[in-house]
């Protein structure tokens, strides 16, 4: 067995039968979150690490236990690994009970300890006098908890979760976030976690990385890689959709500030990667970053980055609204997710002119090439 | 009715599940778990007992098990038996009549069990041995049981090969379904009437056992997951 508290090291790479390549290292007690979308790895990625899937080249260990080398054709099994695994939809063996099914994750324990240890832990993930039910009889929040007892009662090198949220209803999501978010401060190992949702990432993750069609795009803390995305493709699969071209006009690297030109309009960022004067950019600004002003009282009078914008449409969805706004003389198009009280106390609405501020420290310019 | 040629189908039947079903399960776990090449042939080979006359099959038994090949001379030298016209060429015959009726059942039975349990399985530490007594044979007995009432119920009715390679040997290789024949060729109606009643309530009985288990395997492994 593993010693507990031991860090996570992958470096795996392969072409075939899906290309992936990715390295990490996931410490202990940190959780790392896996993001992309459907059938760019994250799950395959998760398997290797998990030895249910072997990778073709590269190493995976944890602790001073190498787990995989492809060099030497060292592969542990699963069994040989010590891991927790919650698969996507849990995995609970459907003629076992919730206490069997957390019972067979503890064979490393005496026999007669067993029963009153799964009992310890059925309880430690709030599933109390549910143990004789089966999990066909569970609900799916409390399904995703057998599991995770199951998991974690086998006192595992790692914890790897699948989307261990993805089955659940939002309601019972909402609170599995906050317990997964409890639990994670009493975890003393690595967490890997699979998930589609930038939004579970920025939630409960301590570092993230961003994979798509198996390459991996960008790594780091989730919210550094969100307001500083490297390329575009990164800054897509974050959900930023303020996306535009741009020209260089100076830099100050002293100050930190570079301009450049929307169209006509002379834009500031707080950022200087290093760029010529007259360079063609790519850069992005966050929803936060963006500020509309009030139709009647005109409080961003004292702001810079202001541009004239016409609203072409306001959609709401619930508490939140899309306000989609062009920029007067220029046409690029803004995407804002304004809170629908805002947009009422602002008097936002289709057709309507007013004035935009952009954050300049929110401005971000991309590692990519212009838009042809 | 004949009791010796009822007795012999049955014995015939018992033997035949009781070597075919075990290598069905390793085959029918092994179709529906793994990718390979020329799968699809091994499968299509696998039906071919269903789609070929009975006759085809037990001429092809007859000269592939008979003194003159390679599988009867050796049994021959080695058992001091031959295979043709003898209950254990019944029961070899018997064996690969039935491939498709055990194997099927079993492969759509593995085919249910969702890849996130044989994953969790193996990560709760359990050995290969353990996932299969203790998850994989409780969620797949439906189709072990389907498989084994099919089989045993269609050795007990199997008529051509067994009349092609075992001819009508009483006590050796006359099961009931030659009885049967027999005794109308004799004008015998009372004897063939209790005999053939006896084979149609065992495969009603089996048929409604079967639906029920292929029902209980669809909502048992099914229902929980999503």
């Amino acid at each position: 067995m593993v010693p507990r508290s031991a860090d996570l090291v992958c470096h795996i790479s392969q072409e075939l039968p899906i290309p992936l390549a990715a390295n990490f290292t996931c410490k202990a007690g940190e959780v790392l979150a896996v993001v992309g979308p459907s059938g760019g790895g994250k799950t395959t990625l998760l398997r290797m690490i998990a030895g249910l899937t072997t990778p073709k080249d590269g190493h995976i260990q944890c602790g001073d236990t190498l787990w995989f080398d492809a060099q030497s054709s060292l592969s542990l099994t699963p069994q040989q690994r010590h891991i927790g695994y919650m698969p996507q939809h849990f995995g609970l063996f459907p003629h076992l009970s919730a206490l069997d099914n957390v019972i067979a994750g503890l064979d490393h324990v005496p026999k007669a300890l067993r029963k009153q240890r799964a009992l310890d832990w059925l309880e430690r993930v709030n599933l109390h006098g549910l143990p004789d039910r089966l999990p066909a009889q569970l609900s799916g929040g409390q399904r995703q908890r057998v599991a995770l007892a199951r998991a974690l009662a086998r006192e595992p090198s790692i914890l790897l979760l699948d989307e261990p949220f993805s089955a659940v209803d939002r309601e019972t999501r909402e609170r599995l976030y906050i317990e997964l978010a409890r639990l994670k401060q009493q975890l003393s190992i690595p967490v890997v976690m699979v998930t589609h949702d930038i939004h579970e990432a920025l939630l409960l993750a301590d570092k993230m990385m961003l994979i798509s069609q198996g390459k991996m795009l960008q790594r780091g803390k989730p919210f550094e890689v969100l307001s500083h995305p490297h390329d575009e493709a990164v800054a897509r699969q974050m959900g930023l959709r303020n996306i535009f071209d741009g020209q260089v006009v100076e830099q100050d690297i002293e100050r930190n500030m570079t301009w450049f030109k929307l169209g006509d309009e002379l834009i500031v960022s707080d950022s200087a990667p290093a760029l010529v004067n007259e360079q063609a950019i790519r850069w992005v600004i966050p929803n936060q970053g963006i500020r509309f002003n009030a139709i009647s009282s005109g409080r961003l009078c004292k702001s810079i980055n202001k541009l004239d914008v016409l609203i072409e449409s306001v959609l709401v969805m619930g508490e939140s609204s899309r306000v989609i706004a062009s920029v007067i003389g220029i046409g690029s198009m803004f995407n804002a997710d304004v809170p629908t009280h805002l947009v009422d106390k602002l008097g936002l609405q289709a057709g309507v002119q007013t004035t935009i501020a952009l954050k300049s420290d929110q401005i971000h310019i991309l590692n990519s090439p212009p838009s042809s | 009715m004949d009791w010796q040629a009822l007795w012999l189908s049955v014995k015939l039947s018992c033997f035949t599940v009781l070597f075919l079903i075990p290598l069905a399960i390793l085959v029918g776990r092994g179709l529906a778990y793994y990718q390979f090449r020329g799968k699809s042939w091994l499968e299509a080979l696998i039906l071919v007992p269903l789609v070929l006359p009975p006759t085809v099959i037990g001429y092809y038994l007859l000269v592939g098990l008979g003194n003159q090949s390679f599988i009867g001379g050796f049994a021959e030298q080695f058992f001091g038996q031959q295979l043709v016209f003898n209950f254990s060429g019944l029961v070899i015959a018997s064996i690969i009549v039935n491939i498709p009726f055990a194997v099927q059942p079993i492969q759509r039975a593995y085919e249910t069990v969702p890849i996130d349990i044989r994953d969790a399985a193996a990560c709760c530490g359990m050995s290969r041995l353990r996932i299969f007594l203790k998850v994989e044979l409780p969620m797949v007995w439906p189709g072990v049981l389907t498989a084994l009432v099919l089989c045993f119920s269609h050795v007990l009715g199997e008529f051509g090969v067994v009349l092609m390679l075992g001819g009508n040997i009483a006590g050796e290789t006359k099961t009931i379904s030659i009885a049967i024949y027999d005794s109308v060729q004799a004008f015998d109606f009372d004897s063939a009437g209790m005999m053939s009643l006896v084979l149609l309530l065992f495969a009603v009985s089996a048929l409604a056992l079967t639906t029920s288990m292929s029902r209980r395997l669809g909502g048992h492994n099914g229902a929980t997951q999503r």
